[in-house]
């Protein structure tokens, strides 16, 4: 992909992207992103930018957006060294703990700024996807939190193997509405909820769990969820002595890899994302989008996306919900054509061993979806002694368990001590 | 006459023989690929323009019938290129104008000049492209207007007055008036104050306007005509199709004032 352009204008559109001009009026990344939505919510998605650009940067509103993030979902937070780690590792490794946001995850970030715009803007009810349920719990949460009525859509393969979400987001007080169209997962539940978007336009406020779709959501949930990478990056020159050679976050649709990397990109630090790899290489194994994607249009946005030759969309595999995604946010598919991010891709197993061996050695249960960043880390490791290696702790895992019982723990600290 | 303004031809034809046009919606390929231009042939002896739906994978306007009926031909092989080879076979036995409603991504994987000389090549008159907004619709229009191919707009109810004159200023061949805020297939029926809604869009549009969404009787048919030119059938004809029913019957019932 970096064929894509010409030497200099690489260097243009990432000047561009790092002094935060992108995405441009026509919500563009380059040659990404863009508005592709039925005419039936073109004025939905109007009111939404324009709502966007009145509030989102609007003293009042953050001012009420920080106090949620500090009072509610728990924020900063840590900064945590891996001492243990490192010392296997051969590294200095720093994890970013989004594990510790209030309900598990980094998007609660997005959700409780989404959820606080949606009460301004005067919205009767809000609708969401979800593929892991994070987005769904952290949706339900942020809803009850402002008081508005909110429905989460599905699919159903991910409704099983995430039940314990299910029960959290009704619980929080959501209607969970079981998606049993397409590939049922999370794909189909974003066209679902689309779905209903369009039966009330004006009612709805559809808060969208990513940096994906059309414009302005990669433009909106990257602006919440920044605050990883602005906090990471003052805890690393306070704590570490100094900025990371290198920084791993793992990605889906992208919207924690672009929280970290974003306040990054300026910075001489390696930008790594990490891709579910699945089972193989093969169309259909795994979620290795940008890997091994062409570009397209999919839902709203124009990006990379996993397709074959007649541009239809492929059905994807990884053992994390939250990876399992046939597109990824244009704003990635634009950091990788420019070569200022690399994305490679971990597989299942690398991410089972990864998950049980964080376990073992700093006793942090983390999201299936994180434990590919922490296998790509690690290879990278072990091929770069010494380095400074920064982590996106995006979500714990014990939303994982019904996944994890699966596979019997192979790392068993007290056999060995 | 160019391609779209054979469109608009046939539509104003029916309205001057006293009818409403007719312009049954099929799922190309489907229920089986085999069937299909018997099938196609069947409905374009009723309708007076033809819609042919090209399987997507990500049908997000649509509801449960065309989603099926999309998922279905598509895992039977239906392709864009399939259809084309299909027509090729078939041209100049059609009488009825066609128009092919797809998602942008198979057309953007065709590639939009060789789409829009396939197309032409194949007898097809317009396009319409569902998640295709007019903003974000130069290229492909460019290709089209090359080849006097139309790129159809849709309307909505939810179409502000200054966004429905652009969109029926940029439609060729008809416009498409949505009659519902929804997707396609719903139960609820016409919505009350669609006479007005249809008055508003034929106030705005020079060329003939056909109403969408929902119509799945003679009534419908009859009540979309007073204010329109014609009238879209889809899903309800889709379901026909589901259920081994005859096609031609089906429309032709249509036809028939209640």
């Amino acid at each position: 992909m970096s064929s894509l352009f010409a030497a200099d204008e690489a260097g243009r559109l990432l000047d561009a992207a790092i002094k935060g001009e992108m995405p441009d009026e026509r919500g563009r990344f380059g040659p990404f992103g863009g508005r592709y939505v039925p005419e039936t919510l073109v004025p939905a998605f109007e009111r939404l930018e324009a709502g966007v650009r009145q509030h989102l940067h609007d003293a009042e509103f953050q001012a009420t957006f920080q106090r949620e993030l500090r009072e509610w979902v728990g924020r900063p937070t840590a900064l945590t060294f891996a001492a243990q780690l490192s010392k296997a590792w051969g590294a200095e490794v720093w994890i970013k703990r989004e594990d510790l946001a209030h309900t598990g995850a980094h998007k609660i970030n997005n959700a409780i700024g989404q959820a606080l715009l949606a009460k301004r803007l005067g919205a009767k009810r809000v609708i969401a996807e979800t593929g892991a349920g994070q987005h769904g719990v952290a949706s339900a949460a942020a809803c009850a939190r402002v008081g508005l009525p909110c429905s989460v859509y599905m699919g159903a393969v991910d409704m099983e193997r995430q039940a314990p979400n299910v029960d959290r987001m009704q619980r929080l007080g959501a209607e969970v509405v079981a998606v049993e169209s397409g590939d049922k997962t999370l794909r189909a539940a974003i066209d679902e909820a689309l779905r209903a978007w369009v039966t009330d336009p004006d009612g709805i406020y559809y808060l969208l769990g990513s940096a994906v779709g059309a414009h302005p959501y990669p433009y909106l949930v990257r602006e919440l969820q920044t605050v990883i990478g602005k906090e990471a990056r003052q805890q690393m020159l306070d704590q570490a002595g100094g900025l990371p050679d290198v920084a791993f976050a793992c990605v889906g649709g992208g919207s924690n890899a672009i929280g970290l990397f974003h306040p990054l990109l300026g910075d001489d630090i390696e930008l790594i994302g990490v891709e579910a790899g699945g089972t193989g290489d093969g169309l259909g194994q795994n979620a290795a989008t940008l890997a091994t994607g062409t570009p397209g249009v999919l839902q709203g946005s124009y990006t990379i996306i996993l397709q074959d030759d007649d541009g239809q969309v492929q059905e994807t595999h990884s053992i994390s919900a939250g990876l399992d995604y046939s597109g990824v946010g244009p704003e990635h598919a634009l950091l990788q054509a420019v070569g200022r991010v690399q994305y490679i891709s971990a597989r299942d197993d690398e991410a089972l061993e990864a998950l049980e061996e964080l376990c073992a050695t700093e006793g942090i249960l983390t999201a299936l979806e994180t434990s590919h960043a922490y296998a790509a880390a690690r290879e990278y490791a072990k091929r770069n002694p010494g380095k400074r290696i920064l982590i996106g702790n995006s979500g714990r895992g014990d939303k994982d368990m019904p996944t994890l019982t699966q596979y019997p723990a192979r790392t068993r600290r007290h056999d060995s001590a | 006459m160019t391609a779209h303004e054979k469109l608009s031809a046939a539509i104003r034809a029916a309205n001057e023989a006293g009818r409403t046009a007719l312009v049954p919606f099929i799922t190309a390929g489907y229920p089986e690929p085999k069937d299909f231009i018997a099938i196609l042939k069947d409905v374009a002896s009723v309708g007076d323009v033809v819609e042919l739906g090209i399987p997507f994978s990500d049908p997000m306007a649509d509801g449960m019938t065309i989603q099926r009926s999309s998922f279905i031909a598509l895992q039977k092989g239906v392709s864009l290129k399939w259809i084309f080879e299909q027509l090729d076979s078939v041209k100049g036995e059609i009488d009825a104008p066609l128009v092919m409603m797809s998602y942008l991504n198979p057309l953007l994987a065709f590639g939009y000049e060789a789409l829009a000389e396939r197309a032409l090549a194949a007898g097809v008159c317009g396009f319409i492209v569902p998640d295709l907004p007019f903003e974000e619709s130069e290229d492909l229009r460019d290709a089209l207007d090359a080849r006097g191919i139309g790129l159809i707009q849709l309307v909505t109810p939810a179409t502000p007055d200054e966004r429905l004159k652009t969109l029926c200023d940029a439609s060729r061949g008809f416009v498409y008036a949505v009659t519902i805020t929804g997707i396609t297939g719903g139960e609820e029926g016409l919505p009350g104050n669609l006479a007005a809604y249809l008055d508003k869009v034929s106030s705005f549009s020079e060329i003939p306007v056909c109403a969408g969404f929902g119509i799945r009787e003679a009534a419908d048919v009859t009540a979309v005509g007073k204010h329109a030119n014609g009238a879209i059938v889809g899903s309800a004809l889709v379901e026909v199709l589901e259920n081994g029913g005859d096609a031609r019957q089906f429309l032709t019932g249509l036809r028939h004032t209640a």
